[in-house]
This record gives structure tokens, sequence and C-alpha cells, in this order.
């Protein structure tokens, strides 16, 4: 009902609106074209005018309202390192912003039609266009350096001591492995997968690296200090791996294992007694991959190393979860029957095989 | 439409006799048919690319109606939904499958349909002839088939709405394994089919016009009409041109690529796929593929629908600063830097994609290296005003507010475009804030100042100014409204194309703010939906323009009859003797391109 008398009051002020702006041609030929031109362009001139100001105070006002509820500070290092970039950039264009909105307002009011005033024919200068072509390209350039200088750092190679986690997006949920003690994973192939018969990522059973691979799902846990290297994989379609409180983000591709690497600088306690029990690190899916995308939620548990290793011990491997269960076939051999270049394709399309060739 | 009868009889003339004007009285009467439907005037053509472009735009604006309800209100239900969309929004909820159709929709629409074909369809069309002075396109017939494949493009799009299983719900982007596998998603069934075909035409139809309009500006400009002396509208758009030449045939195949995929078991973009409990044989695709083909032209995309605004609003600023515009030469050479440059940057979208960081490194440089020639054209247009004499009629004030925008929207580029910072910010509602400001709202702008300002030659009619005043306040007004506390959800981390928030603790703090954001979008599109109205109204009602030259501007197009008719000069072609932007020289108000230079007349 409400949408209906919505649609009234819209149709009702288009019709008043739309009288008066009628009425104004008749009453601007009755007056004198000529002079009801100049009084509305007194008034546009005006009310640019106000747009500035009102506008910049606008910019302001928004800022106080909404800077509470940007994210709390960065969690890893590398989003220090992102900070500090968006910092060196906001300074800048924020600055040119200033200056070019004030200028562009300031001369539009100050040069409005004026009887007796004469436009100053002014077509061109090369100093001042050398001027305002030099600094914005030695600016850039000064924000280039400093991009590409963290770019590479974040995106270089992993410390060799770096834990490891495989993480893996599908329709709509995500699910992680965990080298067990021998700190590798183990290989893994898409047509393994079944969830009948507990194999959620593929992981291939005759590899005995895999016999220890921890395999959960909905929660990350990694550990605070340490870094942490994830080697991100899709099932289905793309999905990409977002921790906005780590200031990190990477696509997951089906058939292309990606990698990502920081390092966490406060554990989850730590940032819920700052900031509430409400607090969670949170796992956003930020690549469009269907109708659940909006719903596809991760956690991430930051804890000390301790705690991580009691974790890691009360979690029974996938391999035994599998194999425990009533298996009419080998679990190796059992999978249904596959092209000739099948079995050959194992050796390329694990993961462990993919690190390498990664980064 | 009083001027008519007089032009209908040198019609015939202007025609047959491009060669040779003013003789013969053959007359000969044009149907119905031949003079609005296929037409080969491209004054007409225009027209039609106008209107259909506003057609889609009101599609393309509901859509977002639709989805920014459901942002804005996620609790509530609209049983008027349901009365619309049927299964779709059951029980005035709206299904999220729909959504993204919605959002996915919105902005192919406005990409393609409205801001591409729109807007370009319309300018190129309605002005390379009449400021270059010629008589029409190098091939009016591909220039009418131009139209009609774009037509044919908008009849497949609109009737993958109706699809039961839904239109392609994937993003405009169509990544695919999203959009290659029925299984993925109810939207990737037919609708992605429709939506590849759709494009198809859509290209072939850009490639057409595009064709002809370059052959058209280098061919057929009047006597005296050097590159040089060109109005930079068309710099504009003959740089438009040129990208979506080079870039459009990409896109075509990689629709191709993926129509095989979806349709012939190909593997180009898939690998290693496990679906719906569905183990696929596809082996050695690759997604990323996909995704640099489509920005080949998605990125140059971007420009293909600002330049040519760009150009308006240098020409539409330069006339009522009764001003030349500074620096011509920096702004030609700006339009180029951006067109090459346009072409090397693609990838800066696919930072994030697992795209090696070397090759990001190298993409983070070039594309950092537009803002120079954008930075260039921003002082510029400042320095045109300055010292000016500045007339606010609504497309002046429209390009104020392209500026503004578009200086708003463009600083945030450094940031998207500087991928440390865009780790963070990239897929959240910062991207969104970005580039709706700097090639959405600026191009539509842009757009609104060309019809503002060139109305009276389409029509012989002005559109009402008080109506128009009403529009620019509010939209530009609800622009930064909407668009400007986005950067701080995108900042928040919160990632777009999310219907609903309350599953998430970080992204759960917005809920008054899109709110407000929903609000403001409604009260935007009413008020454009009244300017629709105005220019609909204008057509038959709208004041006369009684003089051929209005605006009292320099270039051609101002020297034709008030409503010209197909050939545009009743007699020869005027003859070119200086550049477009004599404007307050010597001590004149303007000095017309065709009059001669007087010795001892200052150069510029």
């Amino acid at each position: 009902m409400s949408t209906i008398w919505i649609l009234v009051a819209f149709i009702l002020g288009f019709i008043i609106v739309f009288q008066i702006a009628k009425a104004s041609e008749y009453v601007a030929i009755l007056r004198g074209e000529d002079k009801t031109r100049k009084e509305s362009n007194r008034i546009n001139a005006f009310l640019l005018l106000v747009f500035l100001v009102v506008g910049l105070f606008g910019v302001f006002y928004c800022n106080e309202q909404l800077k509470g509820k940007i994210l709390p500070e960065s969690a890893s290092d590398h989003g220090d390192k992102i900070d500090t970039m968006i910092w060196i950039t906001l300074g800048i264009t924020f600055f040119v912003f200033l200056i070019t909105q004030i200028l562009l307002f300031w001369f539009a009011y100050k040069y409005q039609e004026k009887e007796g005033q004469k436009a100053y024919y002014f077509p061109h200068n090369n100093k001042l266009e050398v001027i305002w072509t030099v600094i914005p390209a030695i600016t850039l350039t000064v924000l280039v350096g400093f991009g590409l200088y963290y770019w590479f750092q974040i995106t270089g190679e992993a410390p060799k001591d770096a834990q490891l986690v495989e993480v893996t997006g599908s329709q709509f949920k995500w699910e992680f492995r965990y080298p067990g003690k021998d700190g590798k994973l183990g290989r893994k192939y898409f047509k393994e997968i079944s969830e009948t018969k507990q194999n959620p990522l593929g992981q291939i059973w005759s590899d005995p690296d895999n016999h220890d691979d921890v395999v959960g799902s909905q929660e990350m846990h990694i550990v605070v200090g340490k870094p942490v290297k994830l080697i991100i994989n899709a099932k289905d379609v793309i999905h990409d791996v977002g921790l906005p409180h780590f200031r990190m983000k990477m696509d997951a591709v089906p058939g292309m294992p990606t990698t990502m690497w920081f390092t966490p600088k406060f554990t989850t306690r730590q940032m819920k007694e700052k900031y509430g029990e409400d607090f969670n690190y949170e796992i956003s899916c930020d690549q469009l991959c269907g109708k659940g995308h909006y719903s596809m939620r991760g956690v991430v548990i930051v804890e000390s190393p301790a705690e991580f290793k009691i974790w890691l011990a009360k979690q029974t491997p996938q391999y035994v979860t599998a194999n425990s269960a009533p298996a009419p076939e080998s679990p190796a051999g059992g999978t249904p029957a596959k092209p000739a270049g099948g079995a050959a394709k194992d050796s390329t399309t694990g993961s462990s095989n993919a690190i390498k060739t990664r980064n | 439409m009083s001027n008519d009868s007089t032009i209908h009889v040198h019609e015939g003339a202007v025609e047959h006799g491009v060669h040779h004007d003013g003789d013969g009285h053959h007359h000969h009467k044009q149907s119905f048919v031949s003079k609005y439907i296929f037409s080969q005037d491209h004054k007409t053509i225009a027209k039609q690319f106008l209107i259909t472009g506003m057609a889609w735009a009101i599609v393309g604006a509901m859509f977002s109606i639709i989805f920014r309800l459901q942002i804005g209100y996620p609790d509530q239900t609209f049983p008027f939904l349901e009365t619309f969309l049927g299964k779709w929004a059951k029980g005035g909820k709206i299904d999220p499958e729909f959504y993204y159709a919605a959002v996915t929709m919105h902005g192919t629409i406005m990409v393609f349909f409205v801001l591409t074909a729109g807007l370009s369809g319309t300018f190129a069309n309605l002005l390379i002839p009449l400021q270059i002075g010629a008589r029409d396109m190098a091939s009016p017939f591909l220039n009418m088939l131009s139209y009609w494949f774009f037509f044919l493009a908008s009849i497949i799009m609109v009737s993958s709405l109706f699809l039961s299983t839904g239109a392609h719900s994937g993003g405009w982007t169509t990544y695919p394994p999203l959009s290659a596998l029925h299984e993925a998603s109810s939207g990737s069934k037919r609708g992605v089919d429709f939506w590849l075909v759709s494009m198809a035409m859509f290209i072939v139809s850009q490639l057409m016009g595009g064709l002809n309009y370059v052959s058209t500006i280098l061919n057929m400009r009047t006597k005296g009409m050097s590159m040089t002396r060109l109005p930079l509208t068309i710099w504009a758009l003959f740089f438009t041109a040129v990208l979506g030449i080079l870039s459009f045939p990409v896109l075509l195949s990689a629709a191709i690529l993926l129509l095989f995929d979806r349709n012939l078991g190909t593997s180009f973009y898939l690998s290693d796929i496990y679906v719906a409990g569905q183990i696929l044989p596809n082996e050695g695709g690759s997604p990323i593929l996909y995704q640099h083909l489509f920005w080949f032209l998605g990125h140059p995309e971007v420009y293909i629908v600002i330049l040519p605004t760009m150009g308006m609003v240098s020409e539409i600023m330069s006339i009522n600063s009764r001003k030349p515009i500074f620096g011509y030469m920096a702004m030609v050479g700006s339009l180029f830097a951006i067109c090459i440059l346009a072409l090397l940057v693609w990838a800066h979208h696919m930072f994030v994609s697992g795209m090696n960081p070397f090759l990001g490194g190298v993409f983070v440089l070039l594309t950092l290296l537009i803002a120079i020639p954008s930075a260039i054209k921003v002082f510029n247009w400042l320095t045109t005003i300055w010292r000016g004499n500045i007339r606010f009629t609504p497309a002046m004030l429209f390009c104020i507010g392209f500026v503004s925008i578009f200086i708003s929207g463009g600083l945030t580029g450094i940031w998207m475009g500087n991928s440390t910072i865009d780790i963070h910010i990239h897929d959240t509602y910062f991207i969104i804030a970005h580039f709706h400001l700097v090639m959405g709202v600026a191009a539509f702008l842009g757009m609104f100042a060309g019809i503002y300002h060139w109305f009276p030659k389409m029509f012989g009619r002005y559109l009402n100014n008080t109506l128009g005043y009403i529009h620019f306040w509010v939209t530009l007004t609800g622009a930064y409204l909407i668009f400007w506390p986005m950067h701080y959800m995108g900042l928040a981390g919160v990632p777009r194309r999310y219907l609903d928030f309350s599953l998430w603790t970080s992204f759960n703090k917005f809920d008054s703010l899109n709110k407000m954001i929903s609000i403001v979008t409604i009260i935007v599109f009413f008020v454009n939906l009244m300017f629709v109205f105005n220019f609909f109204y204008s057509i038959f009602k709208g004041r006369k323009v009684r003089t051929t030259n209005p605006w009292d501007a320099t270039t051609l197009e101002w020297t034709t009859p008030i409503n010209p008719g197909h050939g545009n000069w009743v007699g020869e072609i005027p003859e070119v003797h200086r550049w477009a932007y004599d404007y307050g020289k010597d001590g004149r108000d303007f000095i017309a391109q065709t009059e001669p230079v007087k010795p001892g007349e200052t150069g510029h």
C-alpha cells in the first residue's frame, strides 16, 4: 500500500514541477528571454558555489560518520604495508581533489557572465602545460615506486618455515587441509573427489604424504606471529579468498592453484578483547560464484602455537576417516574408469607440484 | 517543424546530387518507412540510437532500483515485485538467482547498450557529418545496418529476460567456469547463450559503425577542414571508433570460445572441475585466458564510454565560456595517449586473479601512466573556464558536473591501479564507487550535456530549461550521495555483489547508509524519468529554435538550416578557413569556421 502512496506522491510532485516548468517558459517570454536567462545564470552560478561549500562540508560529515565503521587496524604485516600505501595515496589524491574541485567551482562562480565582461582569449601556453604534465608524472613515479616496492614484498616468495594451509572453495563453502607431522601436503587429483567415499578434496591415498593430512571446513586455524602460506584451489567455479582484516585477497581458480602468504599479528582472542565478542576474522568470497555467493562465509581462528598444536592433535586425518568407513573397494584403485591419460595426469596436477610452479 | 517544407524542395537534389548541388528539381517523396525506420540519414539513425539507448537506460536503471530495494531493505517484502516478476520474487522477496541476473543485466545494459551504443551511436552519427562538413556517412547503408544489428542484439537480450531458467546471472564480465557450466547456476543455462549471441550481434553493429566513423572522418572532411581544425568532439569520436575496432573483435573471439565450451564440449576455459556432485572430463583449459580476452576489450570499453563525452564536454565548455578550449593540441595528444594506453592496461583488473605478480607490476606502471593525460585534460578544462564569461545553460552545468565527478572518480583510479592497494579493495564497494563515478555518472552527465546542447539541432526545439536545471542539480547531488559513502564501505572490505549482510559480523554495520543510498537512487531515477518526459514533450511542444546558431558557436553544424533535410546543407557545403575555437578573439565574441582569415588577424 505504501508503495502506491509513494508512487502517487512522485506523480503529483512531477505534475506540479512540470506545470511550474511550463509556466516559467511563458513568464520568460513575458519578462524578456534575455533578462530571464541572465537571472537563471546568476542563480546557477551561486548554486555552484553553494554546492562547493555544502559538498566539502558533506565530505567532512561523511568522514565523521563513517570513519569508525571501516576496519580496525590491520592484523597482518602485509596489511600494514597496504595501509601505509593507502595513507600515502590518500594524502596525495585528497590534496589534488581539494585543489581541483575548489578551482572548478570557484572559477565557475567567479567568471559567470557579467555585463561588460570580456572572455580572455587564451588558447594555449606551453609553460603551463609542461608544468601540469611534469608534476603529475613525478607524483605518479613516486606512487608507482612505493607501490611496486610493497607489491613485490607482498607477492614474493613465502619464508621457508611458513605454515602451510590449503584452501579450497566450492559452491558455497570453504574447505581447509593441513599437513600432518611430515609438514607436507599429499598429492590430489580432481577425479578422485567423492563425497560418498569421504574424499572431498580428491586426495590420492596411495601417496603416503596424504595419510596424516587433516581436512576441515569453514574454520581455518593459523598461528599468530608465524608466516602462513595459503595454497588456494577451487573445485567448480572461480572463488576468491578475501581476508579483509589481514588486507589480503586471492582468487581461487579451478585447475590453477594460487598462493598467498602473510603473518597474522593478533590472535582472535586479542581482537575480541579489543573490539568486542562479536569480532571474527571472516573469510569472504569476493568473486561472484553463483546464487549463494553472499553467504560463502568462513572464519579464521588465529591462535597461539600451543593452542594450535592441541587443536591439530585432536583432529582425525582424512585418510583414517575415509578408510575406516566401510570401503567396498581399495581406495586408490577404486575410482571409476578414466581416460588413459588420467594416471599420468596425477603427477602434474597435484598441488605440491603446483607450489613449485607458482610464484 | 516550419522549415521542413523548405528543405523538402531541395531534398531530392541533395540526395542525388552530392557532387552537383543546387540544381535539379526532381522532388521525390520519402515514405514513412524510409524516412523514420529504415532510414539512411545519419541524423535519423542518431535519433534511433538515442531513443533506443534511453529505453535501455530506463530498463537498466529499473534493475538497479530492484537490487537497491534488496540491499537497502533486506528484511522487507515488496508485494508489487511479485506482481511484476512472478516466481523471481515469491512473496515479494527477491530470489538470489534473480538478484544476480539483475546485477548482470544492469551492468551489461548500462555499459554496452546505453553508454556505448546509445552514446557513441547517437553523437558519432549526429556530429561527424555535421561538424566535418559532409552530407552523410561514408556508407549510409552500413550505418543503417549498424543500428539494426544493435536493435537485433537488443531483442535477443530482452528475450533472455523471459527464459524460464532466467537471464544470465554470472556478472557482466561473464567469467567462466561459472558462465560455462549449466550446473553451476540457473542463469548459466540458456541465459548465457542468449547473452553471448546478443553480444556477437552487438559487436557486429559496433564494427560497422566504427569503420564508418573512421572512414568518414578521414575521407569526407569539407574543403579546408584539416585534421587540426576539427572540433575536439570529432577527435574524441575518432579515437573512440579506433579503440572499438581494435578491441571488440577480441571480445567476439572470447564469446565464441565460450559458446564452444558451453555447447560443443571443448575445454578452452575449463579444467579440473567437480560441480554439483559431478566430475567433468575437461582438462587443460584456463579460466584466466578468458579474463585476458575479456579485459582486452573490457578495459578499452571504459574509454569507449568516456572519450566521446570528453570531446563533447570540451566543445560545450569552450562555447559557453566564450573562450577557446585551452591547449587544443594537448587535448588531442592526451586523447591519443589515452587511446594507446587503454589498449595496454587490461590486466589491472586481474591483479588478484593468480596472474604472475611481475606482470602485475608492469600493468601498475602502465595503468598509472593514464593518470597523466587525464590530469592534463582536467587542468585544461579548468583553464578553459578561467577568465571566461560563462553562460550556465543546462548543457554547461552538466559539463561542470562532469569535470567534478571525473576528478572524484578519476583520483580513486590511482588507488585501484596500484596493485598493492588493489589487493585490499579489489571487488569491494570501493571499485563500485570508482567506476560508477568515473565512467558511469561522468559519462551520463557528458551525455546529458550533449543532449541538451544538440537537442535544438536534432529537433529544432529546445528542451525545457527549468526541468533541465532540476535534472542537473538532483542528478549531481544524488550521484555524490550514492557513491561517495561507498568508498568507506569499500575500505571496510564490504564485498560487492552481496545481497544480504546479516550473516557477517564485519560487513553488517552499514544498514542505515544502505537505506539512504537506496532512497536517493529512487529519487534520482524518478527525476531522470522526468528528463525522459521533457525529452519527448519538447520534441513536439518545446520552445522553437528561431535562429540557425542558438549558442553562438563556430562549428559547421550551426550553418545548416534549423531542421536540415537529408544532405544537411541546402546549397554547397561550406568551406572552412580556421579552427573551431575562435571565441573572444580580437574583440569579437566568436568567429565561425567558415569565415576567411583576414589579413593582419592574430594567429592562435
